[in-house]
């Protein structure tokens, strides 16, 4: 397993009943079409939150107004104690966009390094970082010449660089094969120990498993805000696809 | 801004320059290389002279513009910008890594072009041929700076590179390459007066025609600076740190 030795030693377990994310009637618009309709939720510090939903239902959207890359239109957003975009905040969220967003023509020591450095961290930082997720020993390839996981995790070392508080990944599994797509998941599940809150979206049901809740959104609406555990019980459904089927057909909120 | 945010972007990009071997190449080769060929069309004289001259100016800042365009499109449509934009990164930072670092590639450019012109191809001007190394970087900057604001209005690395005949097509014609600036309607003599590729271009004439061109030189390197600068602050302008 590529888990850092750093991730193995035993922290003093993190409070949780601190906010992260707090959400109040937010509503935004993209090009003057509303995108979000009034959500309204609360993420608790060290948990992981799956924000799931089909393709199209503004889970994007919701994670870019969170890193404050989208421009609110009303409601109240707050991220651990801030508003979104302020440079207070920009020390303390890492952020992974859709797709690969590292410079593929560097290496992975090279793109870690730039993202230390943009947070003023050193460059044992960027190595710590690179070591968490795995990739010491490719450090010195360029992302181009990674596989498709290898890469995915180059870009999470880069949000990872100065032990974020607050980290919000848009779909880092997605294309991954399964032993990569619990490599990452493992990884994620020791950083959130570690007291980093963590909202990751996805559209692969499944992995609301792995998840201390889930945000399950449609068409710009939280449908509902539960564990997993309550989305199968509360549904009746055999497996999360039907669950959030089930949701979609009842058209109910919980 | 931050200097050391600055700092660490220029080298970045300066590390992506240096990955791309073939590019570098290109960049500083390929203006020799036609600069070569130009001589032997002419078979050198004071026709060369002219001409060669001018093009000091104008393929530094056409060959930055097209490399730039297509980086700064890459940062925007691969991810990369937005995500730099959630860290403490302010856009200044990234438009002075920018041109500093394509900057040095003109600079280093700039001296093998001015190198082959006056040893290889036994370029002459009757002014010292070192201005001509400022008129060319602050060319490339402007090129640079227009290269940046250029990355804004396309969507592929397709119409980055369509934009290069927009962008630099008008300036070739009316800098006073092809016709003498006075023997244009007027029209054109105003476009040619908004335009910056002009003032370079005057600017490299001054150091053909005078023994002592920097009153000449200096003033039309301003204007060039003033144009670089502008195209900057546009730029910046040009990519909201929030979309709408």
């Amino acid at each position: 397993m590529w888990l850092a030795p750093a991730l193995r030693t035993v922290r003093l377990a993190p409070v949780r009943t601190e906010t992260a994310i707090r959400v109040q009637g937010l509503d935004v618009a993209l090009r003057g079409s509303d995108v979000l309709h009034d959500l309204a939720f609360e993420i608790l510090r060290g948990a992981i939150v799956g924000l799931m939903g089909p393709s199209g239902a503004g889970k994007t959207t919701l994670m870019r107004a969170i890193v404050g890359a989208q421009r609110v239109k009303g409601g109240e957003l707050r991220v651990l104690g801030h508003r979104p975009g302020t440079a207070e905040l920009r020390h303390r969220v890492g952020y992974v966009t859709q797709g690969l967003s590292v410079y593929r023509d560097l290496t992975v020591q090279q793109n870690a390094e730039y993202f230390a450095a943009l947070q003023g961290h050193s460059r044992a930082s960027a190595m710590d970082a690179v070591a968490a997720v795995g990739l010491s020993d490719f450090a010195r390839r360029r992302v181009d010449r990674l596989s498709g996981g290898q890469a995915s995790r180059a870009s999470l070392a880069c949000a990872l660089v100065g032990d974020p508080a607050l980290l919000v990944l848009d779909e880092p599994t997605v294309g991954l094969d399964p032993v990569t797509r619990e490599e990452i998941w493992q990884h994620l599940q020791g950083l959130a120990g570690q007291g980093t809150t963590i909202l990751v979206s996805s559209h692969v049901m499944d992995e609301a498993a792995r998840c201390d809740s889930v945000l399950l959104l449609r068409d710009g609406r939280l449908l509902a805000h539960l564990t997993p555990g309550q989305l199968l019980e509360r549904t009746g459904g055999t497996s999360y696809d039907d669950a959030f089927l089930r949701l979609i057909r009842s058209g109910e909120s919980m | 801004m931050s200097v050391h945010i600055f700092a660490a972007s220029m080298r970045r990009i300066l590390q992506q320059l240096r990955a791309d071997r073939r590019t570098m190449v290109l960049i500083v080769a390929v203006p020799a290389l036609l600069l070569t060929l130009l001589y032997f069309v002419y078979g050198g004289g004071p026709a060369f002279d002219q001409i060669a001259l001018s093009l000091l100016g104008i393929l530094p800042m056409l060959v930055m513009f097209l490399i730039t365009s297509v980086a700064m499109l890459r940062e925007r449509t691969g991810g990369t910008l937005e995500r730099l934009f959630t860290t403490p990164l302010h856009r200044p930072d990234l438009l002075a890594g920018y041109g500093v670092a394509f900057g040095l590639a003109a600079l280093v450019q700039s001296l093998v072009l001015i190198t082959v012109s006056v040893w290889g191809l036994s370029l002459k001007t009757t002014g010292p041929i070192v201005w001509v190394l400022l008129i060319a970087f602050c060319a490339a900057a402007v090129g640079v700076a227009t290269g940046l604001l250029a990355s804004a209005f396309a969507r592929t690395e397709f119409q980055a590179v369509q934009f290069m005949p927009l962008f630099i097509g008008p300036q070739v014609f009316l800098c006073g390459l092809f016709a003498p600036h006075a023997s244009m309607p007027r029209v054109l003599q105003g476009l040619a007066d908004a335009l910056p590729m002009t003032y370079a271009v005057r600017a490299l004439r001054a150091v053909g025609d005078q023994a002592d061109p920097a009153g000449d030189v200096l003033r039309n390197v301003l204007v060039l600076a003033a144009f670089a600068l502008g195209a900057l602050a546009l730029a910046a302008t040009s990519m909201p740190r929030r979309t709408r």
